[in-house]
């Protein structure tokens, strides 16, 4: 009786052992997340508390920040027409840069996620290498390329046409978003067309839907998470674009990212540009929402 | 797999093209600049012989070298630091319930989503308002290397979690059961069990973590100080005055660097897919 009484002394777990044991994991996940944590309050959570604290601030008659006298006034400029125009236009440029990554991405992916599999991964390296390379230096090389005495300008006086001035204008900063962002449309997209359940394009068939049909009523809202996957990963970072815009947009073509820059660098209205941030952010805020909503971690 | 796409049919050869249309897109500009790049002349757009002159010129101007020093430093410590740090947040996250555990979650993600120039205002307005507290206790400390590495850590941490977590996420946890019953502690199921199984997200994790801090410019150009910058603030600067060869020299050399060490770890990736 010896050996029962034993068993019956492990297996009885009281609710006071039980929680015993649930408050020591509770520890141990606290000290496992406790350098990071504190890691990203003092230097993630502080500086954001900081912007925020900034956008109400006032500016000395020198333009030095004052941190007192806490007004709306920084805000109230964001509905300024000056700004309302930038940012339209950043907005504009960003909705029109996820459309053209989507139309150019979309085939791609489909006739990556259709091949056999070694054609398929040799496609899904080349799409990877532009992805993960220096975003500056790819941006440089169409300065290059749209240069007035570059390639494409040499190419057209060659056949006795006009030189090529798009360089500087909202077109080159187009091009340039499209070029930069166009991987991180592509991955997405393909992923979830290669997860998709394709059998159920050929029950479509089957039925005698076209192939058109089939595409439109099966095969695209399948890959729905990867359409809004890809166009949140486009769109958030082109709507605050900085480098882009400074490299190939000209002086007459401000958008909120180099907007918000000036403000720090060229003007010093902090509270100004700090009040932008955070509405910047705000939207972001909104778009990830989406994202994790509908179209969940596809990435 | 051929279902959506007869082979051969009209939509199947004008999907070809298109994606090859993209490909030449991708690869072009690429291209023109590697090939630009061995122009001898001191003018960009000017073809006249085949030359490694701006190579040579590029490794004896103390500048360039100086800033790829700089960065090769920050990248080094923010990567090691950040995968150390984001792998501790991705187990605690996904192997652990505790009290604040919906806040963490929730600060884990945000670097991600947040836009680089508003990070860049952040840390900005951060160390201006923390140096100025420093020096009223007496203590000295300027812009440099230092806040350009804790800047990167503090958008890297995220990133090596990301990835992390999705693997932890799929991984059996029975394995880890298993060896629980077999009498190995935590520590020990941890360094014998869960970390090899979770190395290749953690060394992926790694790789994006070198790739962002080598990739940054607006974040560092905002919390670096005289005489303190990286490649890429260094270049940004020269390239919004103009296309030089000597630009062109440095781009090629960063682009190479990203793209064999994209291809070093697809490779790496291979042979662990091929062992397991």
């Amino acid at each position: 009786m010896v050996v029962g009484a034993d068993v019956e002394e492990v297996a009885e777990a009281t609710p006071e052992l039980e929680q015993e044991a649930e408050r020591a994991a509770s520890r141990r996940g606290m000290l496992i997340a406790a350098p990071s944590a504190a890691y990203l309050i003092l230097f993630f959570a502080i500086p954001l508390v900081i912007v925020f604290v900034y956008s109400f601030a006032r500016r000395s008659s020198t333009g030095a920040t004052v941190l007192d006298g806490w007004n709306l006034e920084s805000y109230r400029r964001l509905f300024d027409p000056l700004v309302g125009e930038i940012a339209l236009r950043s907005f504009g440029l960003a909705v029109t840069t996820t459309l053209l990554c989507l139309l150019l991405s979309y085939p791609l992916a489909y006739f990556m996620a259709t091949r056999p599999d070694r054609i398929r991964n040799v496609l899904l390296v080349l799409v990877m290498i532009p992805f993960w390379s220096n975003f500056l230096v790819r941006t440089y090389a169409w300065r290059v390329l749209l240069g007035s005495d570059g390639p494409i300008s040499q190419l057209s006086q060659l056949f006795g046409g006009e030189p090529i001035r798009i360089l500087f204008t909202n077109t080159a900063v187009l091009i340039g978003l499209v070029y930069g962002f166009l991987p991180f449309m592509v991955l997405p997209l393909y992923a979830a067309l290669d997860r998709m359940d394709w059998s159920l394009v050929e029950a479509a068939r089957d039925l005698y839907a076209d192939g058109w049909t089939a595409f439109r009523r099966v095969t695209f809202p399948l890959s729905m998470p990867g359409v809004i996957a890809g166009s949140v990963l486009v769109f958030i970072p082109t709507l605050g674009a900085y480098v882009t815009p400074a490299l190939l947009g000209g002086a007459r073509t401000t958008l909120l990212g180099d907007y918000i820059v000036s403000q720090f660098l060229a003007a010093r209205n902090q509270p100004f540009g700090s009040a932008l941030s955070v509405a910047v952010m705000t939207v972001m805020l909104g778009a990830t929402v989406v994202y994790f909503r509908r179209g969940g971690r596809t990435l | 797999m051929s279902v959506g796409l007869r082979p051969g049919s009209r939509a199947e050869r004008s999907m070809a093209a298109s994606s090859a249309f993209v490909f030449v897109f991708l690869y072009a500009p690429i291209l023109v600049l590697f090939f630009y790049s061995f122009n001898e002349n001191d003018n960009v757009g000017i073809w006249t012989e085949f030359s490694f002159r701006w190579y040579g010129e590029m490794f004896q101007n103390d500048a360039v070298m100086g800033a790829l020093r700089n960065s090769l430093v920050v990248a080094l410590v923010s990567t090691v630091v950040s995968t150390v740090l984001g792998t501790a947040t991705a187990l605690a996250l996904e192997r652990f319930r505790f009290r604040g555990r919906g806040f963490f979650d929730g600060l884990s993600y945000l670097p991600v989503i947040i836009p680089d120039v508003t990070m860049a205002v952040m840390m900005l307005l951060f160390f201006v308002s923390f140096f100025r507290l420093l020096a009223g206790a007496g203590m000295a400390f300027e812009f440099g290397l230092g806040t350009i590495s804790l800047s990167h850590i503090a958008f890297n941490i995220s990133f090596v979690a990301i990835v992390v977590r999705a693997k932890l996420a799929q991984l059996d946890t029975s394995l880890e059961e298993a060896a629980a019953d077999l009498y190995a502690d935590r520590w020990t199921t941890f360094r014998l069990v869960t970390l090899p199984l979770i190395m290749p997200a953690v060394l992926g994790g790694a790789l994006l973590a070198l790739t962002l801090s080598l990739d940054d410019v607006v974040v560092t150009s905002f919390v670096s100080g005289p005489g303190a910058t990286t490649l890429p603030v260094y270049v940004f600067g020269l390239v919004r005055r103009g296309v030089t060869p000597l630009i062109n020299a440095v781009s090629v050399v960063m682009l190479a660097a990203s793209i064999s060490l994209v291809l070093f770890s697809l490779v790496f990736q291979r042979r662990g897919a091929e062992e397991s």
